[in-house]
């Protein structure tokens, strides 16, 4: 049991550490603030302000559960979530900011390169939970306390088991590539999902922009998020997904749609959504009380179970019967890489697929 | 009456006429509303980050493949599609207008039901349908013949001109029905009396006299299908190519390229100026004057056998913007994966209950939608009043400023308009961005010139003697408004409100640059939902939305001080 656990935490961390380093390096000393309890005082003070507004880049089904989830621990404060894809929520609170709009009081984004920006720009207020204090990896939070890491998932490829025989299913990255499955796939977009950013960041340090030129020429049905590829997977609309979220594909399968992930012989790209409290905040207090409460044992195994992601809480299980993250292959995640890369991957990506 | 002729008796210089200011502030505030966007648009576009002047913008739109590919696109969907509308429209429009073609109604009807539902819901029902292997109409296909290739594919360039085509056709319709309706039989009579064969009538006569309004209406339709977003924005990007619209959207990305975007709009605006001129030069001075008028009633056709052949011919047409796309929408709101035929047992009501219990900007957003809405028509509808008003009775000396004020901004495409408006709100003096009101403002603008021509139409009507003989009795310009030409123009006025509201519930590519997490409505819920593929949630939105859509329409026309007679009018208008 303690070894299983230890090696997940291993895994978690070889794939997070760097990334997670990057992000969290800085300049000054680290000097988180007091971690927080959730006290009778600061509900108290939530209720007065009545909601909060979170930017939330997870599938829209799951984040208004846990919206929903929010809103019944706590009767009284309710969640309003502003869902989109990463990039596009980046663009979103960039335009905002840059016209006085203070909408926003948390964000979870599923591209780790943003918190970068935002840190840089002093836009984050800091914020440490007990839950944070003692059973997060220090790899998992900011060492201002600014944010921290409330999943990890990958981004996959996998297959309609309708329309492909799984000896024939593609086992890699390089698999996509044969001809016969041109025109048959469907993939998200770097330039509006933060998913699929940092999944064609690791793809192009692993396998080079060759890949994606060759990819290209496939005839790819290119949507725009990542949590669409493994919607249009289980209608049967391609037979084959080059890129998109795995969670998806898991809860669809879990669901009894005809969807089977795969994880790439290469590794699968790894994916960390931190979430944090803008400065700004209309709703501080609120938003104070939901980081807190998104970031208990509770739940991140409430969390963990029904959406099929994985949670770096020392405490948090993954539920019997699914895939565990350190049986998977996975490719490390490096948050500073992308953000040096990324307008160079939204410029010769929409070269390449042309949109 | 005895009070009006003793104060007529009055020297009439006594009394200051309050109309004159009221007036001026109407052009002020149409001059901030139009001439604002556009100058920082323009500004935008001729200089670089630092503002310094320079043309650099234009050589990289006109060097750049990927700027030039969007752009022949865009002008291939909007001539087919234009082309495809008037050889729909025409021959439907000649059908309900000048045959005895049975449920002539019904067919106005749903050609109006095509004009509500806003064009990017119709591409949603449209991928629901023709998906190449998920949609219904190619499971059937392959169910029927057992073939491996899909039948259609909706992701492609003709995919897109055809749904587009479907939600543009009504535009040309009415123009031409219209112009079908108020035609004198007198001429066609004379010819006939003459000798002429039916053929010959026609060709000498009835499609002349119909040859303006078609043109306006490919015009229109051309205007429109190259300025769509939503459509372009749901159909092209999977099939792999841009439009100018969602080109000019794209550079809307971090880090975000203002100076390209007002640069790119420029062409479009360009275009849109040409054609509106070109129209003109075609045209010239013949064309609708023997449209109105007291002729005699139209000569009716009589189809005899070919009556339900005709019928026939208009339902299949309409199969394709309502028929069809509301049984998908119906279909998707209750199945458990879109694309499944639902049956009884697979029924389900989970995505009714998840958009009106769990999806949290539901409310908000159809909260915002429904003010904006109403406020946009109400004020829309008061503001091309008075122009319309001012230009049909020349109130002012400057009237022809007002009416050219108030027909500019078909000129400007909805996205361009939003760029204008976040250059100008964005920053102070006036930051109105975050707020309803800039939705308020670029919903104005886009519905100010459709609702200034109606209205411009409807007070044509009224002979002004009458308002002249109130007037000379003592009335004020504004008594003699409101007791003499408001009752004779109410059908008109409500029709128009219910135009404008319809064009909010409809507008996509001004709201997409323009809203904010509170501002946020039904449209860009939509296409926020149809880009991360939950299509059944915006099934029951879209069937939503309709139906607010239809229930504002009714119940608008059923409101005494109105009257009725108000839907059949907006059909015609």
């Amino acid at each position: 049991m303690k070894g299983r656990k230890l090696s997940r935490r291993d895994v978690l961390q070889g794939a997070a550490t760097l990334a997670a380093g990057a992000v969290f390096a800085s300049p000054v000393r680290a000097q988180a603030p007091e971690p927080v309890a959730i006290t009778p005082s600061l509900v108290e003070a939530a209720k007065k302000e009545g909601k909060l507004i979170l930017y939330s880049s997870m599938d829209l089904p799951v984040g208004e559960k846990l919206g929903k989830a929010f809103e019944a621990a706590y009767p009284g404060v309710g969640v309003q979530i502003e869902r989109s894809g990463s990039e596009r929520l980046f663009q979103r609170i960039d335009q905002e900011f840059g016209s006085g709009i203070r909408a926003a009081d948390v964000i979870n984004t599923s591209d780790a390169s943003h918190i970068i920006t935002w840190k840089r720009n002093k836009w984050l207020a800091p914020f440490v939970s007990e839950d944070m204090a003692r059973h997060f990896l220090p790899a998992y939070r900011d060492p201002d306390g600014m944010s921290a890491t409330s999943r990890i998932y990958l981004s996959s490829i996998a297959y309609n088991t309708n329309l492909v025989k799984p000896e024939d299913a593609p086992k890699s990255f390089s698999d996509l590539l044969d001809p016969k499955w041109s025109g048959k796939m469907v993939k998200g977009h770097p330039a509006y999902s933060g998913t699929i950013m940092t999944a064609t960041f690791q793809l192009v340090r692993e396998l080079g922009w060759e890949y994606m030129e060759k990819l290209s020429k496939q005839r790819v049905m290119q949507v725009q998020s990542s949590t669409d590829p493994p919607k249009k997977l289980s209608l049967g609309e391609r037979a084959v997904m080059a890129d998109g979220n795995e969670y998806g594909v898991v809860l669809l399968k879990e669901a009894g749609q005809p969807v089977e992930p795969i994880y790439p012989t290469e590794g699968a790209p790894t994916i960390s959504g931190p979430t944090a409290i803008f400065a700004s905040a209309p709703h501080p207090n609120a938003a104070r009380l939901f980081q807190a409460w998104l970031h208990t044992r509770e739940t991140q195994q409430f969390f963990t179970d029904f959406t099929a992601q994985h949670s770096v809480h020392a405490q948090v299980q993954s539920k019997p019967g699914r895939r565990k993250i350190s049986d998977i292959k996975l490719m490390k995640e490096d948050a500073e890489g992308v953000e040096k890369m990324a307008e160079e991957i939204k410029t010769r990506y929409a070269r390449l697929f042309r949109v | 009456m005895t009070t009006i002729t003793i104060t007529a008796a009055e020297p009439k210089k006594s009394r200051f006429d309050f109309t004159r200011p009221v007036l001026w502030l109407f052009a002020a505030f149409m001059i901030v509303l139009i001439v604002l966007p556009m100058s920082w648009l323009a500004v935008f576009a001729f200089t670089d980050k630092a503002r310094s002047p320079t043309l650099q913008n234009f050589v990289t739109l006109f060097t750049d493949p990927a700027f030039l590919d969007p752009l022949l696109t865009t002008a291939i969907i909007a001539t087919t599609s234009a082309l495809i509308c008037c050889l729909v429209a025409a021959p439907i429009g000649w059908l309900v207008s000048r045959t005895d073609m049975p449920g002539r109604q019904t067919i106005r009807a749903l050609v109006t039901a095509s004009f509500v539902t806003p064009p990017f819901l119709g591409a949603v029902a449209w991928e629901l349908l023709a998906a190449p292997n998920s949609g219904l109409l190619n499971q059937l296909y392959r169910y029927l013949t057992g073939a491996e290739d899909p039948l259609f594919d909706i992701y492609s360039l003709t995919g897109l001109i055809f749904v587009i085509s479907c939600y543009t056709f009504p535009f040309v319709f009415v123009l031409v029905a219209n112009a079908l309706d108020n035609m004198p039989g007198e001429l066609e009579d004379a010819s006939a009396i003459l000798g002429g064969k039916a053929w010959t009538t026609a060709r000498r006569v009835t499609i002349p006299l119909a040859l303006p309004a078609l043109v306006a209406g490919a015009l229109i339709a051309f205007l429109q299908a190259m300025t769509l977003f939503g459509s372009p924005a749901i159909l092209a990007l999977p099939a792999g190519f841009h439009t100018m619209t969602t080109k000019i959207w794209s550079l809307f990305q971090y880090p975000p390229k203002l100076e390209l975007a007002a640069a790119a709009a420029v062409p479009l605006l360009v275009l849109t100026i040409l054609l509106l001129q070109g129209q003109k030069f075609l045209l010239g001075r013949r064309g609708f004057s023997v449209v109105g008028g007291k002729y005699g009633a139209p000569r009716q056709v009589e189809m005899k056998g070919w009556r339900w052949a005709a019928l026939a011919f208009c339902l299949i047409v309409l199969l394709n913007p309502v028929f069809l796309p509301y049984f998908a929408l119906l279909n998707a709101a209750f199945s458990p994966n879109a694309t499944t035929l639902v049956t009884p047992s697979t029924a389900t009501l989970h995505n009714i209950v998840f958009v009106f219990t769990e999806l949290s900007s539901t409310q908000l957003a159809l909260k915002n939608t429904v003010i904006l809405g109403a406020s946009t028509a109400t004020i829309g509808t008061l503001l091309a009043l008075v122009v319309a008003y001012v230009t049909t009775r020349r109130v002012i000396a400057s009237h022809r400023i007002l009416g050219f004020l108030a027909t500019a901004p078909v000129a400007v495409p909805g996205i361009v308009l939003g760029v204008g408006l976040f250059l100008s709100y964005t920053r102070p003096p006036f930051v109105l961005y975050g707020t309803l009101w800039i939705l308020l403002l670029a919903f104005l603008t886009i519905n100010l010139p459709s609702a200034y021509q109606q209205l411009q139409a409807a007070f044509a009507t009224i002979h002004p003697e009458l308002e002249d003989a109130s007037r000379i009795l003592g009335a004020t310009r504004l008594q003699s408004l409101w007791q003499i030409t408001a009752p004779l123009l109410r059908t008109g006025v409500i029709a128009t409100w219910c135009f404008i509201f319809i064009g909010v519930m409809r507008e996509l590519s001004a709201a997409i640059v323009l809203f904010t997490s509170q501002t946020k409505v039904l449209s860009v819920l939509i296409y926020d939902l149809n880009e991360s593929g939950d299509l059944a949630a915006i099934s029951v939105l879209g069937i939503a939305m309709l139906m607010i859509t239809f229930a504002v329409v009714l119940a608008v026309n059923r409101i005494p001080v109105f009257g009725g007679g108000a839907a059949a009018r907006l059909r015609n208008s």
